[in-house]
Order: structure tokens, then C-alpha cells, then sequence
């Protein structure tokens, strides 16, 4: 899952620093992501895994890291299986 | 409890009398002169109405967020610039007290502020970046011995000249992102503020906010460790927009008592007959009033719950975001659609600027609500929030 979401960070977040020199806990709004990317952000992670994010879960620290985003879809995709 | 209710309603009666006694009969000439409100101003500081949101621990009268947005409602309905120059001072208290995070300095910065009841502009925006406040160009700057340094070009900066010190966005360090922001406090006497450009503007004109260049030094425990990313969205962007719309509401509010003050006149001359044809206009003015009170009124109160949560959780999402952009939205465009309307009851004696009608200068004030963080620029924010959000 990883990789995909640095895929999409790649594609979406316009970092002014490479995604792949980012470890899993680089906060992404310091490396550059603004609020209007990271919109693009989260509509390509809908896309890519087949989750809504919820209003609840609509926020800034849901989205500050690549290790933030894989707890987030995790949980929504758990909660789907369950 | 008591207590602070009581707390509460001493501020608001010392408030009521500034907004009778100082701000309400220099209106005119503060308008017209484009000058400081110097006598309401004053009157705050004799009222320690500047330290009236800074917690009792630290010397302030620790009233509650409603009643500041009271605050400024009572000021706007006498006169819109001191009402500005207050809440957009109080905005700033309230980011400090909310997010000072335990620092030795800030609070002692605060008790200092109580004691001398020191005003505080902003400078949050910049040359350059667009008008996004989430966006710096200026950057704290290590020099000798610790001390820190930045320099930014402001657009305008409200009250500048005769404000004691000043809160100013940055970014973090020379090679921050834009959006990398912290805020830094500095006084007076740490900072050169070279004013440029001229201040004769429409409405509004006793915020004397002309553009100037903002040099300081300061050592680094005056800036906020929480980024300016988490104090923006829990405090700065729904305190401004909320304590703005209470003044806007507050100012249109005066505009509809004078065309009803003005319609009751006319009614009184003829005695008994049908209610004026102005009466007619001033209910439809009445109700786009009303709608302006109940947004406002409702924004408050959300604003209020959400930050007794713990974490203030829900002021960080995109459903808050979008709720407090809408406020000003809406709040800004109906405000001096009220005003007009209040013209449109009273004619000319409104129009023009000398009688006890006159609602030029509230129609003017309220013209720059759309202005302060432009509308458009709201909307564009919004639109990209709209592509995500689920329940708006």
C-alpha cells in the first residue's frame, strides 16, 4: 500500500522534495503539500482503493504523512471487510 | 459559572458605555478624516477591554469568546472602524491564548499586554503570495548572538502605526516551504515599520491600513512553537471571520434602526393614516437582516461548542472549513445589502451625510467586508473542498 500512496503523492501532493527521499513519517505539508493538493491528494486515494473518506476523517493530521494516510485507508477498509 | 456570566456583563456595560460615549460620537469625524479612533481606543485601555479575552492567570478579565463577539456587535452599531481595530486586536489575543503551548514568554508577553494593555496589529498578509495568508515569502533568519530577524512587505497592515506591537506570519526558517508558517510576536521597539502608499479608502478609513515594509529582530522564544497551520483553522481564520460578522451585523443593524427611526418620524407626522410606504420597504429589510442575525448568531454558537471539545477535533476538518468560509461569504455580502436596502427606505435624508439618518458611511464600511480575504479567493478555497467533503 505504501507504494501505491507515494504513487499517488507523486502524481498529486506537487512536493517540492522527491517523494521517495521522504521517510513514512516526513510530515507532507512541511515538505511542501498545500491544502489545494492535498484535495487531489484524497480524491485519488478514493480512487485508488475504493474508499470515502468520512467528514470525521477530513482533516489535516489524517493527511500530514505517508504513514498517516495508510492508517486512515486501512482503517476505512477494514471497516468495509468487517 | 455566575462568575462568569457576572464577568461577562461588567465587560459588556463597559463596553455599551464606550460604544455611547467615545466611539459612537467621533464616528463621523473619524470617517471623514480617515484617522484613528484614538478616543474609543483609549477608552478600551481605561475599560482593560484589551485584556478582556486574556485568562485571569494572567492578569486579563477572562471573558468568555461570546462575549467579545458581543463586544464587537455593540461597537459596530456605533462605529465600524473602532469595532475593527477591536476585534481584529482580540483576534490575535485569541491566538496567542490558544495556542501559547506553555511558553514561559508568551505568557509572560500576556500579563505584560494586561498591565500596559498594549494593542496588537497583524501582518498576515504579503506582496506575492496571491493573497493566500497560508503562504509566507518572509522567513525568520538566525543572526548573531541568537537574535532572529525577518523582513516583509505588507500589503497593508491595519492600525500599524499606533499599535504597540505586532503579530506577523513567516515562514519557519529561510528554507521553509510557503506554507511552513509560524507567527512571531514583536514590540515596537524591536521592529521598523516604513510605511508606503497612502490611506484614503472608501469605507473603513479609521483602520489606517496603509501597506509598509515590517524589519524586526527578536530572539526565537517570540514565536509560537505550534505552526501557523494548526492556529489558522482552530483559531485565527473562525475567530476573524466570526468577530467580523459581528461587527458587520452590528453596523447594518444601526443602518436598519435608522430607517426605522426614520419611518416611525414619517408615520408620526401623519397620525392615524396607513403606514408610510417606507414601512413597506423597511419590513423587507427587516428580513434580510434577520437572516444576516441568524447566520451570524448560529456560526457563534458552533464556533463556541466545537472549541469546548477536546483537541478541538471538528475545527480541523473540512465541514469546519467550509462552514466558517461560508459565514464570511455570506455574512459580507448581506451586511451592506442590509445597508442599502436602509438607504433605499430613507432616500435622501439617508444619502446624505449629515442627518440623524444618514447611512452612507455604514453602507461604505460594510463594502469592505467582501474585501478582507476576498471573496473570490473563498470560493476558490471552497471549490476544491466541495470535490471531497460528504456532508456540507
Amino acid at each position: 500500500m505504501t507504494d501505491e500512496i507515494r504513487r499517488i503523492l507523486r502524481e498529486n501532493a506537487r512536493l517540492s522534495t522527491d517523494v521517495d527521499a521522504l521517510s513514512n513519517d516526513a510530515d507532507l505539508y512541511q515538505a511542501g503539500m498545500t491544502s489545494h493538493a492535498s484535495v487531489n491528494v484524497m480524491l485519488a486515494l478514493e480512487d485508488a482503493f475504493d474508499v470515502e473518506f468520512p467528514d470525521s476523517m477530513l482533516k489535516r493530521s489524517v493527511f500530514e504523512s505517508i504513514a498517516a494516510i495508510e492508517a486512515a485507508v486501512s482503517e476505512l477498509q477494514g471497516s468495509v471487510a468487517a | 459559572m455566575s462568575i462568569s456570566v457576572d464577568r461577562d456583563q461588567a465587560f459588556l456595560a463597559g463596553i455599551h458605555r464606550i460604544a455611547e460615549e467615545f466611539a459612537g460620537p467621533n464616528a463621523a469625524d473619524v470617517d471623514k478624516n480617515a484617522r484613528f479612533p484614538h478616543e474609543a481606543v483609549e477608552a478600551m485601555r481605561e475599560e482593560r477591554a484589551l485584556s478582556a479575552f486574556v485568562p485571569t492567570e494572567f492578569g486579563g478579565a477572562g471573558v468568555s469568546f461570546e462575549a467579545i463577539a458581543e463586544a464587537c456587535f455593540e461597537l459596530g452599531r456605533r462605529c465600524g472602524a473602532s469595532a475593527m481595530v477591536f476585534a481584529m486586536h482580540q483576534i490575535q489575543v485569541a491566538s496567542i491564548v490558544r495556542h501559547l503551548d506553555g511558553s514561559p514568554w508568551f505568557e509572560d508577553y500576556l500579563r505584560r499586554l494586561s498591565d500596559e494593555q498594549r494593542l496588537i496589529a497583524s501582518a498576515t498578509s504579503e506582496v506575492g503570495t496571491g493573497g493566500d495568508m497560508g503562504k509566507s515569502i518572509a522567513a525568520v533568519t538566525p543572526g548573531a548572538d541568537g537574535v532572529h530577524n525577518f523582513e516583509k512587505q505588507c500589503p497593508t497592515v491595519s492600525y500599524g502605526q499606533h499599535a504597540d506591537d505586532l503579530l506577523t506570519t513567516v515562514r519557519r526558517a529561510p528554507d521553509a516551504e510557503p506554507g511552513d508558517q509560524v507567527l512571531v510576536l514583536t514590540r515596537r521597539d524591536q521592529m521598523e515599520m516604513e510605511p508606503n502608499g497612502t490611506w484614503d479608502p472608501l469605507g473603513m478609513r479609521g483602520t489606517c491600513s496603509p501597506g509598509c515594509t515590517v524589519r524586526a529582530t527578536f530572539p526565537l522564544e517570540q514565536a509560537l512553537t505550534i505552526p501557523f497551520s494548526t492556529i489558522a483553522p482552530e483559531t485565527m481564520v473562525p475567530v476573524s471571520h466570526i468577530t467580523w460578522s459581528h461587527l458587520w451585523l452590528g453596523i447594518a443593524t444601526d443602518a436598519f434602526d435608522r430607517a426605522r427611526a426614520f419611518v416611525k418620524a414619517a408615520a408620526k407626522r401623519n397620525p392615524g393614516g396607513e403606514p408610510p410606504p417606507a414601512a413597506h420597504r423597511l419590513s423587507h429589510v427587516m428580513s434580510e437582516l434577520s437572516l444576516l442575525r441568524a447566520e451570524v448568531s448560529s456560526a457563534l454558537r458552533e464556533f463556541v461548542d466545537a472549541s469546548e471539545e477536546p483537541g478541538r477535533e471538528s475545527l480541523t476538518t473540512m465541514r469546519s472549513a467550509l462552514r466558517f468560509n461560508n459565514l464570511k461569504i455570506a455574512a459580507s455580502e448581506q451586511a451592506p445589502r442590509v445597508c442599502q436596502g436602509a438607504m433605499g427606505v430613507t432616500g435622501i435624508v439617508g444619502f446624505k451625510n449629515d442627518t440623524p439618518f444618514s447611512v452612507g458611511r455604514h453602507l461604505r464600511d460594510t463594502m469592505s467586508a467582501c474585501l478582507m480575504i476576498a471573496n473570490e479567493r473563498i470560493h476558490q478555497t471552497n471549490a476544491g473542498l466541495l470535490l471531497i467533503a460528504k456532508e456540507v
